[in-house]
């Protein structure tokens, strides 16, 4: 169980502190709850006409039982996972960000992020010639996090927009109006599920990277080859 | 940067970390998966969080904030309808026989008849109406700050809250903050008209600073108190403070 005989000469290495895997899966939590719930608030009042998200995927209870106990399709039940799972995706935000910024790992992983280097790593990830390396990040995972920190960042103005159009009148002109920001909330949390997708997608090809975000460190040995490279 | 096949992983230890990893995964999928909302630890934990929602909205809340008025033009003619029942089965009130009736921590209780409430001074505002679902539309509304007619019947200010009873089974209650702010207002009319009856006749609470559902319409009686009498929505699991 315990990996510390594992070199850092011989094995790519990817580690999270426990502050950061905490984070890490509240956020995964809070967006699962804020996006089912909030499909279903979105259900109410379609923004794209006749398009409704299937009620399987969205979060607020059984119809059926909410018609009783709430008189409406689950909206009531909805907008209380999104009210209560707003706090907790607000608290892990800023522990990531916090710690993200504080701790240096922003500035020694996800940065430099230069254009040329997301083209190259774009080209080559799309050409399945990109090698995943454990604890490296390329121009394209660090345009991605950048990207999804930003869409929640947008999520929580958007959201207050909306929520408080008169106390927080100033934001909500500046989303362009309550029913602008309202389709803005919509674009970025598609922009979060796109993510999502892509990342979970990533993650089952490369297994070890789920490791590290739950026991806190995996390691892969380094082929051969890639230890002579290292050290020319 | 070297690109090279990377070595096949080992399996023999992650086996185990991958299924344990998979089970925590499995377990937030079951979150939504098996939809737990009606379950009784879950309602109690909203009904918590709602409470302290109601506390950073009131401490949020501006009592001399105003909500961003608009141009006359914006103001919507013929203004959406919304309640859980058809508009025909809106009651008819008869303003000859109507009496608003008032009760608690009010001096004067004695009942008001339709022309003597329309009788106090009245102000018009073109505001945002925000609905819980997601539709908003901007109305122009006309009537007597509530603010006012609290102050002339002696009601007692320092008091928490303020109740409305509704003719069609309707109730709700606000906070004295908004009750005293400027723009809430008793409205008689609805872009220049009387209102009719399925907007609430003789006259609906307009409350720009909270959802549509916390302005209730035919109020037929007002009281006010120290103990929060909940709403119609607010007791189905709505928020109570509900603003915007």
């Amino acid at each position: 169980m315990k990996p510390a005989k594992i070199s850092s000469a011989t094995h790519d290495i990817q580690e999270h502190p426990l502050l950061v895997r905490i984070a890490h899966w509240g956020q995964a939590l809070a967006i699962i709850v804020m996006v089912g719930s909030g499909w279903r608030i979105y259900n109410s009042v379609p923004i794209i006409d006749n398009f409704r998200f299937p009620q399987w995927a969205t979060l607020g209870g059984d119809p059926p039982i909410s018609k009783i106990a709430h008189m409406d399709p689950g909206v009531a039940n909805a907008l209380n996972w999104h009210f209560t799972g707003m706090w907790l995706l607000l608290a892990s935000y800023l522990l990531f960000m916090i710690h993200g910024l504080g701790s240096g790992h922003f500035r020694r992983d996800l940065i430099p992020l230069n254009p040329r280097g997301l083209f190259r790593d774009f080209i080559a990830a799309v050409t399945f010639k990109l090698s995943h390396r454990l604890g490296e990040y390329n121009h394209v995972q660090r345009a991605a996090y950048w990207g999804v920190l930003f869409a929640v960042l947008m999520m929580f103005m958007t959201g207050l927009a909306i929520w408080k159009p008169v106390q927080l009148s100033w934001l909500t002109w500046a989303c362009g109006g309550y029913p602008t920001a309202r389709v803005l909330h919509f674009i970025f949390m598609s922009g979060i599920c796109l993510f999502i997708i892509v990342h979970v997608t990533l993650v089952a090809l490369v297994p070890k990277t789920l490791v590290a975000m739950v026991l806190g460190r995996a390691a892969d040995p380094i082929h051969a080859t890639e230890i002579r490279h290292a050290g020319e | 940067m070297p690109v090279s096949e990377p070595p096949r992983p080992r399996f023999d230890v992650d086996r185990r970390k991958l299924l344990r990893s998979g089970l925590s995964l499995g377990a937030l999928t079951f979150l939504t998966g098996c939809d737990i909302s009606d379950n009784d630890t879950v309602q109690s934990m909203f009904a918590a969080v709602s409470q302290w929602n109601n506390f950073v909205q009131g401490e949020l809340f501006g009592g001399t904030r105003l909500a961003p008025e608009y141009p006359e033009s914006m103001a919507v003619k013929d203004f959406r309808y919304n309640a859980w029942y058809h508009s025909d089965q809106a009651p008819l009130l008869d303003a000859a026989e109507y009496k608003l009736e008032l009760a608690g921590l009010i001096d004067n209780k004695k009942p008001w008849r339709v022309a003597d409430l329309y009788a106090l001074p009245q102000k018009s505002q073109v505001t945002r109406h925000v609905c819980v679902e997601g539709w908003s539309m901007i109305g122009k509304w006309t009537g007597t700050p509530l603010s006012v007619f609290l102050q002339r019947v002696g009601a007692d200010l320092t008091a928490k809250y303020v109740g409305f009873v509704c003719a069609d089974g309707y109730y709700e209650s606000i906070d004295m903050a908004t009750a005293l702010h400027p723009q809430t207002i008793m409205a008689y009319q609805l872009s220049d008209q009387t209102l009719p009856a399925k907007f609430g006749f003789p006259f609906k609470i307009r409350i720009p600073t909270k959802l549509g559902f916390k302005n209730p319409k035919f109020v037929t009686a007002i009281y006010v108190t120290n103990r929060n009498p909940g709403g119609f929505w607010v007791d189905r699991g709505y928020n109570w403070f509900s603003g915007i």
